[in-house]
């Protein structure tokens, strides 16, 4: 633990020196919020806490793009190989890299919610203990994914390729960006199968709160145990060398990261009650908004008043 | 008599169908300087790494401080320095923070204020990784070489890359860990670094080790004779300037002729005379003493540098 508390402190150090840390950890995903709040929560505060479900959702999922080029590049230019000779396992490497992603990714998520409660007249703060629980299982559970994805790409553009092709996945399927419960009966059964979803669908639960403590823990664990795998695969595949190059078994490893997932996709096609609980969720928010009278601004606060 | 420290049988390590090394061994005596020198692709890296722990072999045995590089983990790790060929560090680390980091991995602990000062890293100590020049980058690898007070350091190229004036001041603080009797193994294909710092050097060429012993012991090899290297305007034919008087080896090598002679003046006017008579010139003409270049010439017929 000594070692990965070590690594941690460090990590965080080396981004906060970092200006492009600043920009994707705090400047987009605030642009994101004020975009999506102004043309999604269409002037109602119902919608507010919604978005900021999906705001969130989108926060913590950075955490999978920013860890596995990190690695990668780490890699790519030798600085792995150096701390290989140190008494030095791939556990405290890796641990170290979720912890220090989480602990950055706090404070954006906290302003967030501050910004969407005061700004945004947010009706409530949600179920802000759920909030919390749920980032701090998506964050380092999509970091754990993130390096899978490292531990299996041999180059930056192989990585980078992957990473889109993955997130296009869970931008758009999940209910982070497009809401889940407007999508056709297929594609929401497939969004079943994808991690993101169990974050989205919690964390626009909790937000709006409009979920239950054992709805709460069905998404939390399964982030739990998507993390779990992740992270023990990740350690598995874990390369130190820059020329070492993947095994093909490995691809197939990282896909064994995606069986969780799997098999709560199966669950939920079959016994669970999810897509009605998304659907509710949807509707007993329209109807919110449709009774209630608009109290988000439709521009920004200094923008309306000036006109 | 010292105690031995790495002890290196029949090594072998093949990456597919390459043969990178094929049964070097050696030994190291504790507080020793031991050189493996060689051209590039000998087989060095190969060899060292694997003494190191970053590489499995696939036949023969190494012991380091009495234990198995392959699978000891960190109780060997604990016990070993090393600046390895080609690594780097995050741009963004101040070197002071480098060392810290590292040390904390570490039981034994050097005294951190102590090696900026030895490395000469003092007034850089808040300066950012990137920001270093090659030397500096050098000094700092070496000092966190040491951060644990290690029985064992292994060199790999430790000066490679880097201009004459700054591989000086890398060539002083070796001696100084000289000095201090620490164990070294250093790989180079730079003959004054072998020759200077190394206690004992193992020449090595295609993966083996093709001579052994003081780098005194193996320029006497050399039968003290002098290298004489001369370019000629015309060419002469093959083997006809070993007939000179004194010379016992004439080779051709990048069309500099290169003649070993026991007897250099007598040589040279024997040279000059026969150029003369044939109506020829001399381009270039210079001398060297033995040096550990002749021995690898004499024992492979290239260069170092080739």
């Amino acid at each position: 633990m000594g070692n990965t508390w070590t690594l941690t402190k460090v990590r965080i150090r080396l981004a906060l020196r970092n200006r492009a840390f600043f920009f994707f950890s705090l400047v987009m995903p605030l642009l994101f919020l004020f975009g999506a709040i102004f043309i999604f929560a269409k002037g109602s505060a119902s919608w507010v806490g919604y978005t900021l479900g999906a705001i969130l959702t989108l926060t913590v999922m950075g955490s999978f793009w920013g860890l596995s080029v990190q690695l990668v590049t780490f890699r790519e230019q030798g600085i792995l190989r150096r701390f290989r000779i140190a008494p030095l396992g791939a556990g405290p490497m890796l641990a170290s890299s979720i912890l220090s992603n989480y602990i950055m990714t706090m404070p954006t998520v906290l302003i967030e919610i501050v910004i969407c409660r005061f700004a945004f007249h947010m009706h409530s703060w949600g179920n802000l203990w759920a909030v919390l629980i749920l980032v701090t299982a998506g964050s380092a559970a999509f970091s754990a994914f993130g390096l899978v994805v490292a531990s299996v790409t041999n180059t930056m553009q192989e990585t980078q390729m992957i990473n889109n092709l993955i997130w296009t996945g869970f931008l758009f399927l999940s209910g982070a960006t497009i809401p889940l419960a407007v999508f056709p009966g297929w594609i929401q059964r497939l969004a079943l199968f994808i991690p993101a979803t169990y974050l989205a669908t919690g964390l626009q639960s909790a937000t709006t709160n409009l979920a239950t403590w054992a709805e709460i823990f069905t998404d939390f664990t399964a982030l739990l145990v998507g993390l779990y795998v992740a992270f023990e695969v990740s350690r598995n595949l874990f390369r130190w060398e820059p020329e070492a190059k993947v095994p093909r078994s490995a691809k197939w490893w990282a896909l064994a990261a995606m069986i969780p997932f799997l098999l709560f996709g199966a669950y939920e096609n079959l016994y669970g009650k999810r897509l009605d609980r998304i659907q509710n969720n949807f509707r007993v928010l329209e109807d919110r908004s449709s009774s209630a009278q608009p109290s988000v601004p439709a521009a920004p606060p200094s923008s309306a008043s000036s006109r | 008599m010292s105690e031995v420290i790495i002890q290196v049988e029949g090594l072998y390590k093949n990456y597919g169908v390459v043969e990178a090394v094929r049964g070097v061994s050696f030994s190291v005596l504790q507080g020793e300087v031991f050189g493996l020198l060689g051209p590039n692709g000998a087989g060095k890296t190969s060899t060292v790494e694997i003494l190191e722990g970053l590489r499995n072999r696939d036949r023969g045995t190494a012991l380091v401080c009495g234990l198995d590089p392959e699978g000891a983990g960190d109780a060997y790790k604990q016990r070993i320095g090393a600046v390895l060929q080609s690594t780097s560090l995050p741009d963004k680390i101040r070197v002071e923070e480098a060392l810290h980091l590292f040390a904390a991995f570490y039981d034994s602990r050097a005294d951190i204020s102590q090696l900026l000062k030895r490395f000469q890293l003092e007034e850089k100590k808040n300066t950012f990784y990137s920001h270093l020049s090659g030397g500096q980058k050098q000094r700092l690898a070496l000092a966190m070489a040491l951060v644990n007070n290690p029985q064992v350091v292994f060199l790999d190229e430790p000066t490679a890359g880097l201009d004459p004036q700054v591989r000086r001041e890398i060539y002083d603080i070796i001696e100084e860990l000289k000095r201090d009797k620490k164990t070294i193994l250093i790989t180079t294909h730079y003959i004054e670094e072998a020759e200077r710092l190394c206690d004992r050097v193992a020449i090595v060429d295609a993966g083996r080790v093709i001579a052994m012993g003081s780098p005194r012991e193996l320029k006497q090899r050399s039968a003290g004779t002098t290298r004489i290297e001369v370019r000629l305007a015309r060419p002469l034919r093959n083997g006809e300037l070993s007939q000179l008087e004194g010379v016992a080896d004439c080779r051709v090598l990048d069309g500099t002729f290169v003649l070993h002679s026991s007897r250099p003046p007598r040589t040279i006017v024997d040279l000059v005379k026969r150029l003369e008579a044939e109506n020829n010139e001399l381009q270039s003409l210079e001398m060297f003493s033995p040096s550990l270049e002749d021995v690898f010439v004499e024992l492979t017929g290239r260069r170092l540098r080739d």
